[in-house]
């Protein structure tokens, strides 16, 4: 085979290549932008000053969905309360203080293993756990903890991620400079990996919020007429009460629940919005 | 207590200054002057090194005397950046890491338990291979080691900030944007940022772990330069691979070998600089500086 037919050979599996895998990337992007159409197509009619401020009426079949809007707040705002705390402070031990021994391996590999476990069985551990066992009873706190297990590998990951992505070179500096290793996390190596650790903990928080199953036996209810007045309040959920309303209210109004899919869905992305600008904000406070 | 440190602290910034100062003000930076000359003066006496059972250093032992430069020379892997990160006790914070032996800064053991290995690397500045400063402008760059000391004046800072970049020959080329980003500097002048960073702390030594290695001809250049100004105020300890630079900015040399992987690197000799390169007590130095292995 000569070398001008292989030279032409190469040059067309590459274009084959590019073609494919631009043809995945393309086709990924139009299954997200077509889920977002639909969900706006059908639940914009529904958005209106009466829908976000009016509690359900003819069990969610009219009225709005303020209650579900407040509980869905409580429980993530408790979530994110106990998440990021715990997780980026274990993040931070796994990375920069760990040795390396079999136990902190043992460790790494438990917190892999729990973000593998299914939602429900975590529905079911918070039942026991902290409904039960604690005595939490069916509350925003019980289903806060229930939530926070499923979320806290998520975002010690995340941290331990973004701080390894930060180069030994500049810990090195620090220390060299006389600077603890205390001082040289949170003066040097904590900011530089900041927008790592704010995206994960946040794709970690919009998957608890948009979670169903852990909510089921911990506290989540179908109707509510005031709203949560603390911690050990019941509640009512965005994605419980598309699940309720689908499943267990004959005639169900497409439209209402249409709407409170978009609210969902808008909340978490304005929350993504506001992170990806701040990043961009704290870039360009380091660039001056 | 504290009166004595706030004017010390004054005498030292007037001295700096070059402002009109109180008589006693003067007397502290006189003083200081004084006893800053013997300042910086290192011993090492059997300063063996082990990663873990793998001994990798033994039996060294040598005088590197105050104000001068002194380059620690051989082949790759004869332990020069292992013994270099003793002088600072660096090797603490690499796991698995047993220093034995006596090395002495200005007759203090370094490596007692009295040693705060902190406040050691606050009079023992470095300089990596690789330019690393942080993620953040030049000016906090250099105010980084002295906030660390506890220094928030901005008045002081300021002046801390302008002295160390003169030291390392950047002034010029940032005075006018000090609050810009330091990875916007070039490689070189990333280098002499850190070398500034490294000055701002005052210390007596500064260690270079092969500082121009990364970088191009000019910016070497430029390095050497800001080394030969520096060493008539702090001890330079540098490890190069590099035999013409040993030989153009050291006052001292130390050449070390590892002869075997099964046995640790030692000291083979140590000289004036000049004597190394021309007329060495040993084979083994000759060979390496004229090329012959490593």
């Amino acid at each position: 085979m000569s070398g001008m037919s292989r030279t032409r050979r190469a040059r067309r599996s590459e274009a084959v290549a590019r073609a494919v895998t631009g043809l995945a990337a393309v086709s990924v992007v139009s299954v997200a932008l077509f889920v977002l159409a639909y969900i706006v197509y059908h639940g914009i009619g529904a958005i209106d000053w009466t829908f976000l401020t009016d509690v359900p009426r003819d069990r969610g079949r009219e009225g709005g969905i303020l209650p579900v809007i407040v509980g869905t707040l409580w429980v993530v705002a408790t979530t994110a309360g106990l998440t990021l705390p715990i997780g980026i402070l274990a993040g931070i031990y796994l990375s920069e203080y760990a040795p390396r021994t079999f136990t902190t391996r043992a460790i790494r590999l438990a917190i892999t293993n729990m973000a593998g476990v299914p939602s429900i069985v975590y529905g079911l551990f918070g039942l026991a756990a902290f409904v039960l066992l604690a005595g939490f009873g069916r509350s925003i706190i019980a289903s806060a903890l229930t939530l926070t297990c499923m979320t806290l590998p998520v975002v010690i990951t995340a941290t331990e991620e973004a701080l390894r992505q930060i180069p030994q070179d500049l810990r090195q500096a620090s220390l060299a400079l006389g600077a603890t290793r205390l001082r040289t996390i949170y003066k040097v190596v904590l900011p530089a990996a900041a927008p790592g650790i704010i995206t994960g903990s946040i794709l970690g928080l919009a998957r608890a919020a948009g979670e169903t199953a852990p909510i089921l036996f911990t506290g989540a209810v179908f109707q509510m007429r005031k709203l949560p007045d603390g911690l050990s309040s019941r509640f009512m959920s965005l994605p419980y009460h598309i699940y309720a309303q689908v499943t267990s209210v004959p005639g169900w109004s497409p439209t209402l629940v249409w709407g409170t899919a978009l609210v969902l869905v808008a909340g978490v992305s304005v929350v993504s919005v506001v992170a990806a600008l701040w990043r961009s904000a704290q870039r360009r406070r380091v660039k001056w | 207590m504290v009166n004595a440190l706030l004017l010390e602290r004054d005498g030292t910034l007037a001295y700096t200054a070059g402002a009109v100062v109180a008589d006693d003000a003067v007397d502290v930076a006189t003083r200081e002057d004084a006893t800053a000359a013997v300042r910086g003066t290192f011993s090492l006496s059997g300063v063996s090194v082990a990663y873990g059972r793998d001994r990798v250093i033994e039996g060294v032992g040598m005088e590197i005397p105050a104000r001068s430069v002194t380059a620690l020379i051989g082949p790759s892997g004869c332990g020069k950046s292992t013994l270099l990160r003793c002088l600072n006790r660096m090797n603490d914070e690499i796991g698995n890491v047993h220093v034995d032996g006596r090395i002495t800064l200005d007759g203090a053991d370094i490596m007692g338990k009295a040693m705060d290995p902190v406040e050691l690397r606050m009079r023992v500045g470095q300089v990596f291979q690789r330019p690393n400063p942080f993620p953040m402008s030049i000016y906090d760059n250099i105010a980084y080691g002295p906030r660390t000391q506890g220094i928030r004046r901005k008045s002081e800072l300021d002046l801390l900030v302008e002295e160390s970049l003169r030291g390392a020959a950047l002034w010029d080329e940032v005075k006018k944007s000090l609050k810009k980003h330091a990875f916007e500097l070039s490689g070189g002048q990333q280098q002499r940022l850190c070398i500034a960073r490294a000055l701002a702390t005052k210390p007596e030594v500064i260690l270079m772990d092969e500082p121009a290695s990364a970088l191009d001809p000019i910016s070497t250049q430029q390095i050497e330069d800001t080394i030969a100004e520096l060493k008539d105020s702090v001890t330079i300890v540098i490890v190069t691979h590099n035999m013409q630079q040993a030989a153009r900015i050291s006052n001292q040399t130390a050449f070390m070998l590892r002869e075997s992987l099964e046995e640790p690197a030692h000291l083979v000799e140590m000289g004036d600089t000049k004597k190394m390169f021309t007329n060495p007590d040993d084979s083994r130095t000759e060979s390496y500086i004229t090329g012959r292995f490593g």
